[in-house]
């Protein structure tokens, strides 16, 4: 009790220190030459409240201190230490704490370690970064106050839901906002800078660090989000096309993009207006995602509980928002690149451009595909759905000119190049068909379709692997980036193409036989752990190569909330993963059995991980 | 004049934008079917509860008669709170209550009607749940009003005394 | 003559498993692009409710009746809406969705295409 009073009125001083900090940069923005050190230590101070409500609200979990609303409804005296401490961010309130203090992080690092910029340009970004953090206090602090009271104290919580309790979706959540929430000062730099016009080289090398950051950590958060789908949603799957994960991917995708503008800001003072705009997208995409997931607007998987109070306080922020970069970008941006600068057809800037030309329709397969029911249905009432097919037919045949790019871009020179080994290049290109064909030789169905895609993959992915080999390190982290996506895209169409599934009903003691694979339902055993019981269901699966494994899916029954889950079993080699996964039948006394083969499924991880290690080497190369 | 168009465009486009997620906001997102639809009752063949008999539909549903199709289960809390309302509704005999026992264990659903009493003018099986899906249901329990061989209309979920008055209106 | 009856038997075996082997991959996807109704974000595929164990049922069934996809689509489409197509059809409704990212695309080519022939002039 006494950590939720510290824990609201820290959140109160944090505002107030918010909405001096206005002041100060109001009057140091007219007449100094050097940061106002009460700006910096203001900053600081902020950051240190947030902390401690922070640690306030994980103690409230850890001692399971009821009288707190919050803890009331997401925690419980059985939940091991680990997810009452991840509890903390499991949730709407605690969720957006954790923003409040990615916010007040960033902006207070970005003023330490920002060096070699103009005054101006700190204390604008610090009021722009200010008008969020404040606009998330008030959030806070009126409709999702993570500190509530109640009375009496009741003696139990209501607990965790079980499917959130799991090592990746407890880390999921701060990962995810470090990118999510750190491209918030990437927004708040690019309307300073803009309303500055200091949009330069140096700006550019400037923010390229902040944007890496955020790439990385986005990256590895939604990696870590479909590592969770994978093992804890117990439907075999990584990537569903659910509006939840649309809504990470969105700024993904235009922070990617931005990525690759950048570098060509950063070597010539081109495409400004593109690179504002880009820079405004990301974290506004951010946020409007924020929007369409805790607003309830948007019927999915996981949702967070909603309330339409909130969703409106979100929607008017977001709009605020937007309004404010719309002006600020027409009012002081003057384009003037117009005579100074073309394009050569075949040069590094033009096979940016064509990078982002497919990023953004990529950008808008998957925005127009996660709105669209929403307009339709407030425009015409009519509802329907948008699922994996209409992502997979606009995105697929797209992703073939697309890889074929990367593989080419990276291999030419600024403003005018040649293409050289042309021989290399066409004999890559063959042998990779000719792979590409032997694969898939014995595979009956979409074989042209598929035979392209895997052949341009597989392109790049030697391409890279050449470079990287023959460039002597040059640009090495781009390199790695690209293997890993080649790697990426390959994973996802052996993984999708060679999977195999058993989906049958067994009682104990039977056993299911076809022609490759053998499973003997062994037994049952029932068994108490300290927040479930459990049973757990003993297979014995082999197949023709000889292999033999002993699986044990389980069901658990949670108690509190009362809630039965599946466990997949699932054994993971370098090759493939055997997944297993049982479910109950109302009123039968056989188990439903899906039992899959998913080959390269390590390997999906393996690559991400690898892009984002692309992203981390090149943040730590020193600008040359 | 041209620096100017574009600005106020890109606006009123957002401004469109903020119009609809605002209304979006409005309405409940979880999908329901809709419940006002005329529609032929499928055709369909089954057993019957008791005798284990093969019906047909055809042999269930007359016309020019007002019928209840209830479907339940005895595993299925909602239709314990439900059942008074649909004894009460049989008890004026205006419309004919036909049941469709919903993946059931016959044992279990017999000790229901035991215990609870027995509304249905005559009770149908659907053991794999397929003969709900023929009429369109996805849950335990719904109702369907029927006249004509016609869907009137659809209650998905418990019925209540509002919902019994309804049904009491619309069939007179 | 035992080695040919061997032969054929096996030939036949083989047939009729890849034909098996087809119907349930049809069945996968049709089920994967008909969304549940109880657990509403999920495929009736992912899904293990009872109404999704029903329908995968009632596919299988109708599989086995010999309906094409598109009739399959449209039986259900006619019992719960266009709601529960995972893939929205083409029509005067989804004009838009389907046409307007290949717009943007369309638009982002022209701007590039515009940029390129700039030096020309």
């Amino acid at each position: 009790m006494i950590y939720s009073l510290i824990g609201y009125y820290s959140l109160i001083v944090g505002l107030i220190i918010g909405l001096s900090l206005f002041y100060f940069s109001y009057k140091n923005f007219n007449n100094s030459n050097i940061l106002d050190t009460k700006i910096l230590s203001f900053t600081f101070l902020q950051l240190f409240f947030v902390v401690i409500s922070f640690l306030c609200l994980i103690s409230s979990f850890v001692i399971s201190d009821f009288s707190n609303e919050t803890v009331f409804n997401n925690s419980h005296t059985t939940k091991p230490l680990f997810y009452k401490i991840s509890g903390t961010w499991g949730n709407h309130e605690g969720s957006l704490l954790l923003w409040l203090l990615v916010l007040t992080l960033f902006i207070f690092l970005f003023l330490v370690r920002t060096k070699n910029q103009p005054v101006k340009y700190k204390i604008l970004t610090l009021v722009f970064q200010q008008i969020i953090i404040v606009g998330f206090f008030l959030f806070l602090i009126k409709l999702s106050n993570p500190f509530n009271y109640i009375f009496p104290i009741p003696t139990e919580g209501l607990g965790l839901n079980p499917i959130l309790q799991d090592p990746a979706l407890a880390i999921h959540p701060p990962v995810l906002y470090l990118g999510y929430v750190g491209s918030s000062i990437i927004f708040s730099s690019v309307l300073a800078a803009t309303s500055l016009k200091i949009i330069s080289t140096s700006w550019a090398s400037h923010i390229k660090k902040w944007i890496l950051i955020s790439w990385i950590f986005l990256t590895l958060g939604i990696l870590l989000g479909s590592i969770w789908a994978y093992y804890e949603l117990g439907w075999g799957g990584f990537w569903f096309w659910d509006p939840v994960e649309n809504v990470s991917l969105m700024p993904w995708l235009a922070l990617t993009t931005l990525l690759h503008c950048i570098l060509v800001l950063e070597k010539k003072s081109i495409l400004t207006s593109w690179v504002i705009i880009l820079s405004i997208a990301t974290f506004t995409l951010s946020m409007c995602g924020t929007f369409l997931v805790r607003s309830g607007i948007l019927n999915s998987v996981h949702t967070f509980a909603n309330d339409p109070e909130r969703g409106l306080f979100i929607l008017v922020f977001l709009f605020i928002l937007i309004f404010l970069s719309i002006l600020i970008f027409f009012f002081f941006h003057k384009d003037n690149e117009r005579k100074s600068y073309s394009f050569f057809w075949l040069s590094k800037e033009t096979s940016i451009l064509i990078n982002n030309w497919f990023m953004m329709y990529f950008l808008s397969v998957v925005l127009i595909g996660t709105v669209y029911p929403i307009f339709l249905d407030v425009i015409s009432s009519q509802k329907i759905s948008v699922g994996p097919p209409f992502y997979h037919k606009l995105i697929i045949p797209f992703l073939i000119p697309f890889l074929l790019m990367m593989a080419i871009g990276p291999k030419l020179k600024w403003i005018k190049s040649q293409l050289e080994d042309k021989i290399y290049l066409i004999s890559f290109l063959i042998i990779s068909i000719l792979l590409a064909f032997l694969v898939l030789k014995n595979f009956n169905h979409n074989i042209l379709i598929n035979t392209i895609l895997i052949s341009s993959a597989l392109y790049l992915f030697f391409m890279t692997l050449r470079d990287f080999f023959l460039q002597k390190y040059k640009n090495i982290s781009q390199n790695i980036a690209h293997f890993g996506f080649s790697l990426l895209i390959l994973s996802i169409l052996f993984n999708n193409l060679f999977a195999s599934e058993i989906i049958t009903n067994l009682k104990v003691g039977e056993t299911f036989e076809n022609s490759k694979t053998k499973i003997v339902f062994e037994s049952v055993d029932q068994k108490k752990e300290k927040n479930y019981n459990v049973i757990v269901a003993n297979f014995f699966i082999s197949n023709l190569n000889g292999e033999e494994d002993r699986f044990s899916p389980e069901l658990r029954i949670y108690n509190q909330p009362v809630i039965a889950t599946s466990e997949a079993d699932i054994k993971t080699t370098l090759m493939s993963d055997k997944f297993i996964v049982i479910n109950l039948v109302q009123n039968q006394d056989f188990f439903n059995v899906r039992y899959q083969v998913k080959p390269f499924m390590l390997w999906i991880w393996l690559s991400v991980i690898l892009i984002s290690f692309g992203g981390i080497v090149s943040f730590l190369q020193k600008r040359s | 004049m041209k620096n100017k168009i574009l600005p106020f465009s890109v606006m009123i486009i957002f401004g469109i934008i903020f119009f609809i997620f605002y209304k979006g906001l409005e309405d409940s997102k979880i999908y329901t079917p809709d419940v006002n639809t005329k529609k032929e009752i499928p055709v369909f063949n089954s057993k019957e509860f008791f005798s284990r008999e093969n019906v047909k539909s055809s042999s269930i549903f007359e016309l020019d008669k007002f019928y209840l199709l209830n479907i339940w289960s005895s595993w299925c809390v909602p239709c314990r709170q439900e059942h008074p309302f649909l004894m009460n509704l049989n008890l004026d005999n205006e419309v004919n209550i036909i049941g469709m026992n919903y993946k059931d264990n016959l044992k279990n659903a017999e000790n229901f009607l035991k215990e609870l009493g027995n509304p249905y003018k005559e009770i149908f099986i659907d053991l794999d749940g397929t003969i709900a899906i023929e009429w369109g249901a996805y849950g335990v329990p719904e109702s369907f009003l029927i006249y004509n061989n016609q869907i009137i209309k659809k209650y998905i979920g418990p019925l209540n005394k509002e919902l019994v008055n309804e049904i009491n209106l619309l069939i007179k | 003559m035992k080695i040919i009856r061997f032969f054929l038997i096996v030939i036949l075996f083989y047939t009729f498993s890849a034909l098996r082997a087809d119907e349930l991959d049809k069945r996968n996807n049709i089920t994967k692009n008909l969304r549940c109704l109880v657990c509403q974000g999920q495929s009736i595929y992912d899904s293990d409710s009872e109404f999704a164990t029903s329908l995968k049922i009632l596919v299988d069934r109708k599989i086995d009746e010999g309906l094409t996809d598109a009739e399959i689509y449209e039986y259900f489409k006619n019992k719960y809406g266009e709601w529960i197509l995972y893939d929205p059809k083409l029509n005067k409704n989804t004009y838009i969705l389907w046409f307007m990212p290949l717009l943007i695309f369309l638009l982002g080519g022209a701007i590039i295409f515009k940029k390129l022939k700039k030096k020309h002039n």
